[in-house]
C-alpha cells in the first residue's frame, strides 16, 4: 500500500510535488463543491471578464452535489460525481489556480496535459460511498449560485477527507497503470468461475 | 374487484423511496464480502472495506448510501381485478415518490433537459404499467442514479453478428465505461423486441431481478461468458484496478423483427438501489 499524506488546502504546485498516482491523501482545511453547471457557469464569467464569486487559487474543487442534511448534520450523503462531464471545463479553470479536482472516472488526454502544466492533481474519492465520506465534512456554506440547489457551490470544511491520488504532476494514470496491470487474457481466468456473485 | 387506496399507495411508495436509498440489500453485502476473498488488488479489496462501511453509517444513521438518490423508476403489474380508490396510480406513485424524496432528506435530482431548472421535488416518476391477470399491485422501485444510466446504450445489431456481437457490444461497453459506473457493477442486458422495448428489458432485468440463475440455459451460460470476460478487463472496484468489475449480469430476451438484433446494455452501480412492494 502507497504512503498516506496530509494535505492541508490552500496548496501550490510547491505541495503537491511530492505527490504520486496511487498515493493515499488525507485532505484538511476547506474544498469547494461544484459540478456541471457551477463550471459552466465559471467558465463563462472568466470568458466574459468578469471576476469570480470565489478565489480559486491554490484550491480544491469537489465534484459533488450533496443529498439535504438531515437535521444536525452539516451535509447529507456527499460522493464524487462522474468527473469527465468537467473536463471541458477544467484546463481552463486549471490555467486560472485550480490545484486539486476531486471526482471519480478518468479525465480526458487534454485535461491530463493541464494537470501537469500547471502542476496540479485530480484525486479520486470512492464512488458510492457518499455516507462515508459525509463524516469527513464538518460544516457547509452556500459560496455561489444558491438558485442551482445541489449543484451551487459551497465550501465543505474537511478533516482528514480520504481520497487517491490517480493523476499526478508528472503526468501519470493510476486508472490506465492499474486496469493494465491487472487486466488479463480471459483464456487464463479462473477467478470468478462462470458464477454471478449474487443470486437474486 | 377488488379496492386498493390511493393512499396506501403513497404510503408505501414514500417507504419504498426511503428504504431503497438508506438499506444496501443483504445479499449485495454479502458480494461484497465474497468479493473480499476473490480480489486481488489492494486499492480494490479496500474499496470494498469502505462500501461496506458505508452500507453500515447509511443504515445506522440513516443517510442515503450515495448522494445520488436516482431518478425514481417503477414497474407496475395492476391486477385486472384491482380498482383504485381515490385518484390514478400514476398519480399515487408520483405523490408517494414527492413525499419520500422530501421527507427522507432525499436529492432531487430530475431537471429541464436545457435550463437544467430542478422540477424540485424527483418527479416525474419513471413508470412502466402492465395489466396482469388477477387481484394484487406489485411495484418494483429502483433509485436509478446517473453515473451508470450515462454509460448504458442500446444497439441494433446485424442479425449475421449473433450471440458473438451481442457479448463483444456488452463487454465493450463495460471497457469504455471504465470507473464512471461506480463498479462493481450489475450489468443489465435487454436482447430483441425492438429500439424502446430492449431497452426496457434491460431495465427491467435490474429493477425486477430474478430470483436464481437464468432459466433459459442458453442465456444462463451467455450471462456467464460475459460476467467472465468482463471481470478479465482489470478495471476491478472503483476502476482502481482489480478483478471484481462486475458482480453479476442478467438478461431478459424477447422475439423481434427478421430484420434487427435489438441489444441493450442497462448499467447499475454497486448499490442497485431496488424495492418490491406488493399490495
Amino acid at each position: 500500500m502507497a504512503s498516506e499524506i496530509k494535505l492541508q488546502t490552500p496548496v501550490t504546485a510547491e505541495d503537491l510535488k511530492p505527490l504520486k498516482a496511487g498515493d493515499k491523501v488525507l485532505i484538511s482545511g476547506v474544498i469547494f463543491s461544484a459540478r456541471d453547471t457551477a463550471h459552466k457557469r465559471l467558465t463563462e464569467l472568466l470568458r466574459q471578464g468578469k471576476s469570480l464569486p470565489l478565489e480559486i487559487s491554490g484550491q480544491a474543487f469537489f465534484y459533488m452535489g450533496p443529498s439535504p442534511p438531515p437535521p444536525a448534520r452539516p451535509i447529507g450523503a456527499a460522493g464524487p460525481t462522474t468527473s469527465r462531464r468537467m473536463d471541458a471545463y477544467a484546463p481552463l479553470l486549471l490555467a486560472e489556480g485550480i490545484k486539486i479536482m476531486i471526482g471519480k472516472g478518468p479525465r480526458s488526454a487534454e485535461v491530463i496535459a493541464a494537470i501537469k502544466q500547471h502542476g496540479a492533481v485530480y484525486l479520486a474519492a470512492t464512488g458510492g460511498a457518499g455516507a462515508l465520506l459525509s463524516r469527513a465534512i464538518k460544516k457547509a456554506e452556500l459560496v455561489a449560485f444558491e438558485d442551482l440547489g445541489a449543484e451551487a457551490i459551497r465550501a465543505l470544511t474537511v478533516e482528514d477527507f480520504p481520497a487517491i491520488v490517480i493523476n499526478d504532476a508528472q503526468g501519470r494514470d493510476l486508472y490506465a497503470e492499474n486496469v493494465k496491470r491487472f487486466g488479463k487474457d480471459c483464456r487464463e481466468q479462473n477467478m470468478m468461475n462462470q458464477q454471478n456473485v449474487i443470486k437474486t | 374487484m377488488r379496492t386498493i387506496l390511493f393512499e396506501d399507495i403513497r404510503r408505501k411508495v414514500k417507504d419504498a423511496c426511503i428504504a431503497a436509498n438508506y438499506i444496501l440489500d443483504d445479499d449485495l453485502l454479502a458480494s461484497f464480502r465474497q468479493s473480499l476473498e476473490i480480489e486481488e488488488s489492494a486499492l480494490g479489496r479496500e474499496t470494498l472495506r469502505q462500501l461496506i462501511e458505508n452500507a453500515r453509517i447509511a443504515k445506522e444513521e440513516r443517510i442515503p448510501l450515495c448522494q445520488d438518490t436516482g431518478s425514481a423508476v417503477f414497474f407496475v403489474e395492476l391486477g385486472d381485478q384491482v380498482a383504485i380508490a381515490g385518484g390514478l396510480i400514476t398519480d399515487a406513485i408520483n405523490e408517494g415518490v414527492k413525499d419520500g424524496y422530501r421527507d427522507g432528506y432525499l436529492r432531487k435530482s430530475i431537471c429541464h433537459p436545457f435550463s437544467r431548472k430542478n422540477t424540485g421535488d424527483n418527479t416525474p416518476a419513471i413508470i412502466h404499467l402492465e395489466i396482469v391477470p388477477g387481484e394484487e399491485l406489485k411495484l418494483h422501485f429502483s433509485a436509478k442514479g446517473g453515473g451508470s444510466e450515462n454509460m448504458s446504450r442500446v444497439v441494433m445489431l446485424n442479425p449475421s453478428d449473433g450471440a458473438p456481437g451481442i457479448e463483444d457490444f456488452v463487454v465493450g461497453r463495460v471497457w469504455e465505461s471504465q470507473a464512471n459506473p461506480c463498479p462493481p457493477i450489475i450489468v443489465g442486458v435487454g436482447i430483441g423486441g425492438n429500439l424502446e422495448r430492449a431497452a426496457i428489458l434491460a431495465k427491467k432485468s435490474l429493477v425486477c431481478p430474478r430470483p436464481g440463475d437464468n432459466p433459459d440455459p442458453l442465456l444462463a451460460e451467455m450471462e456467464g461468458r460475459i460476467l467472465e470476460k468482463i471481470n478479465c478487463l482489470g478495471i476491478g472496484p472503483a476502476g482502481l484496478g482489480g478483478r471484481v468489475t462486475a458482480l453479476a449480469v442478467r438478461i431478459l430476451m424477447e422475439p423481434c423483427h427478421i430484420a434487427s438484433l435489438p441489444v441493450a446494455v442497462n448499467i447499475n452501480c454497486h448499490a442497485s438501489r431496488h424495492r418490491e412492494i406488493i399490495i
